[in-house]
């Protein structure tokens, strides 16, 4: 049968434990313990430093081999490899741009009617989450799907060269905002909180051992489950390839991004953004190092700055309950 | 003025010139490059149109509706899988007889993500309403959308029209081309149905069996009309700027015993399939299709036919070949190419030819 169905790109996982040394902010050094099964195979066609293929790596490892991965057309379309082989040790359905949460709908459905308790997550982009897949993902939310969505925010339309998305920040250029742009990116964690998710949080990939811990949590309770990951983007944002990482250690050191959880309600802030929350760089400094804000005007900076301040009283007064 | 570029900046130049008021833009590849000049053309004062980035093609539909419902000029461009998801707004665009132009860079659709040149996203809206062009060179590309906004808003006709090129073999490729200067070859939009506040009154309302039937009677009415507002439209454009469009094109099909036929690109490379088959001594020539909607049968008396279709329906055959041989009567030698970007040289159009058994059908690159 002629069913366009990729077989293993050939190359063995390499076996190895992985320990990685993680200095945070506090300076206290962290060993970290992940589990050496790779299912993301050493043969994507990602960019260098790419951070979609880096989180989706402990993304997958977090879940294990039960685990059928929905993706809808996005850089990670291409990540996987082209047809006959793929770099992905799971099953992985590709499906329309605006359709991976209905479609993942149906998935869980199906097997928790079969008694199976597989994990479904969704791997998408801000685009196909933000703007043209929110209303599949509204709707599967709203009706308890068990499933994991996943949203990789790089903050543009990366797969068709960088144009604008819902979650592109202000003053950022873009391929469709020459001149930066002018709207704010949109709040997609609130959207999702008002749907009261069992579990919900975000993650960056610059922290990877935050990120596993959050997606083996969310993995582990019933019901629809929601994570939002930063994904520093070389080509995209316009920084060296060897910095996605230092890329996203400023974003969470400038509180512009906060790592969180929120379990039934409950708020927790996670990881290096503790330090965070007391004390701040100047958001200059993530601003500066990304060609992408090379047009961002001084007012907006301080709007970015007053933003950050605000979401961060506004998720202080949270965790102390006031609110 | 002479100038070069792909077929994408072609289109997106020829809608800056056209001036439209509304541009909805979603990218999609590969016609991305249309909505990413048009930002760059807004963005740098070189076009006043209101540039909407839409969250989804159902959306840019649905905007250059509500812009065109007011009757000004709109624009937007999309592809493949961005076509098909604004499918429901293609029948609402055209049912309400709204003179929207849309490029459409043709491109196959998944699964598996293919982004090659195929026909089968624009031939499946076909029984949307709108009017299809296809077009074969970065010129052409130019004036046919040009050419489209007067087709489309003039009020013989008041439906939308789609200009189709081939995804990379025509987005991606530069050529040189002439821009023009439109002047009143371009009128201004003058929808007799716009919105009018000291006129109201409902749209789209609900709309029983007894007369439901009439409007679509009409919308056909309008699509007959095309034919002669496009010859027109051609003719002038010819007068004032010298190139010359027909509702078809032949080449060397006046003493032809066997005809080729397609639609897009593969017109082109079917000219030079035609000398090397004369060489050979086959009295060959070509018919490139130009409109698909209103589709308009050229004479295939006597002659032997072979259709190259770069679409299929399932269950059915390729389109064009089956179109052709419903409304002329023909038997043609029915050639499916050129799926996904299959790469299909005049080299192997030739082969075509020479392999020929009308009234049946081959699959390019298939062994069964
Ligand atoms: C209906 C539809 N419209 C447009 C596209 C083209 N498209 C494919 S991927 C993509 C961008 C995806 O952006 P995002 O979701 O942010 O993921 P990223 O590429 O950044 O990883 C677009 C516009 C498509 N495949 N389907
Ligand atoms: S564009 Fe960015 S997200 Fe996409 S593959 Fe390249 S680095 Fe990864
Ligand atoms: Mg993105």
């Amino acid at each position: 049968m002629g069913c366009p169905l990729s077989g293993l790109a050939g190359n063995e996982p390499t076996q190895y434990f992985i320990i990685i040394h993680v200095k945070y902010p506090n300076e206290r050094l962290y060993t970290m313990a992940i589990p050496d099964e790779e299912f993301l195979l050493k043969t994507t066609s990602a960019c260098a430093g790419c951070p979609s293929s880096l989180i989706l790596r402990y993304v997958t490892k977090a879940a294990g081999a039960d685990t059928v991965l929905v993706i809808p057309a996005c850089c990670t379309s291409v990540i996987q490899g082209v047809y006959p082989t793929t770099a992905m040790n799971l099953p992985v359905y590709n499906v329309a741009f605006a359709s991976a949460a209905a479609v993942a709908s149906g998935m869980s459905e199906a097997f928790r009617a079969e008694g199976k308790k597989t994990n479904v997550i969704c791997y998408a982009g801000d685009g196909g989450t933000i703007d043209i897949g929110i209303q599949a993902l509204s709707g599967a939310l709203e009706r308890g799907t068990d499933f994991l969505y996943i949203c990789y925010d790089n903050e543009a339309y990366s797969n068709t060269g960088m144009q604008r998305s819902g979650a592109t920040p202000l003053g950022a250029m873009t391929t469709t905002t020459p001149g930066g742009k002018k709207d704010h990116k949109k709040d997609l964690d609130a959207i999702v909180a008002a749907h009261h998710p069992v579990y919900q949080a975000t993650a960056c990939a610059a922290y990877p051992q935050d990120l596993y811990n959050k997606v083996e949590k969310a993995l582990s309770i019933p019901g629809p489950k929601f994570m939002h990951v930063l994904a520093p983007c070389p080509p995209g944002w316009r920084f060296p390839s060897e910095k996605t990482v230092e890329m996203g250690k400023l974003a969470v050191k400038s509180g512009l991004w906060v790592l969180y959880e929120r379990e039934n309600g409950k708020l927790t802030i996670t990881g290096a953004s503790k330090a965070a929350m007391k004390k701040r760089i100047p958001i200059e400094d993530y601003l500066s190092v990304q060609g992408r804000f090379r047009k961002i005007t001084a007012e907006e900076t301080v709007k970015m700055q007053q933003m950050v301040e605000d979401t961060i009283v506004r998720l202080q007064r949270e965790v102390d309950g006031i609110c | 003025m002479l100038t070069f570029g792909t077929g994408n900046k072609a289109v997106a130049m020829a809608v800056r010139d056209a001036k439209p008021v509304v541009v909805a833009a979603y990218p999609i590849t590969p016609q991305t490059e249309i909505v990413e000049e048009l930002a760059n053309f807004v963005t740098a004062g070189s076009m006043a149109a209101r540039y909407i980035p839409v969250e989804s093609e159902h959306s840019s539909m649905a905007a250059c509706i509500g812009a065109a419902a007011t009757g000004v000029r709109t624009f937007t461009a999309t592809s493949s899988h961005g076509l098909v998801y604004m499918c429901e707004m293609l029948h609402m665009s055209a049912g309400a007889r709204l003179p929207i132009v849309m490029a459409n860079a043709n491109r196959a659709l998944g699964p598996g993500w293919n982004i090659g040149a195929e026909h089968s996203d624009s031939i499946s809206m076909r029984d949307t309403g709108w009017l299809q062009v296809y077009v074969s060179t970065v010129q052409e590309a130019y004036d046919a959308t040009l050419m489209a906004f007067r087709i489309a808003e003039h009020t013989d006709v008041l439906l939308p029209v789609m200009i189709n090129l081939d995804g990379f073999l025509l987005t991606h490729i530069t050529q040189t081309f002439e821009t023009v200067e439109p002047g009143d070859f371009l009128p201004p939009t003058a929808t007799p149905h716009a919105i009018d506040i000291k006129n109201p009154g409902g749209y789209g309302t609900l709309t029983p069996g007894n007369t439901h039937f009439t409007f679509r009677r009409d919308m056909e009415r309008g699509m007959r009309a095309s034919i002669a507002v496009i010859e027109e439209t051609e003719a002038d454009f010819a007068r004032r700027f010298g190139r010359e469009y027909h509702l078809y094109e032949e080449y060397r099909c006046e003493d032809a015993d066997v005809v080729i036929i397609a639609m897009g690109t593969l017109g082109k490379e079917m000219e030079v399939a035609v000398d090397i088959l004369r060489d050979e001594g086959i009295a060959a020539g070509a018919i490139r299709m130009r409109w698909f909607r209103p589709f308009i049968v050229p004479d295939l008396d006597g002659k032997e036919v072979v259709v190259i279709d770069r679409d299929y329906s399932f269950g059915y055959g390729g389109v064009l070949a089956g179109e052709l041989q419903a409304k002329s009567g023909c038997k043609p030698f029915s050639v499916i190419a050129g799926l996904g970007g299959q790469e299909v040289t005049y080299d192997d159009i030739v082969e075509f030819v020479r392999i020929r058994k009308p009234g049946t059908e081959h699959w390019f690159g298939v062994v069964d």
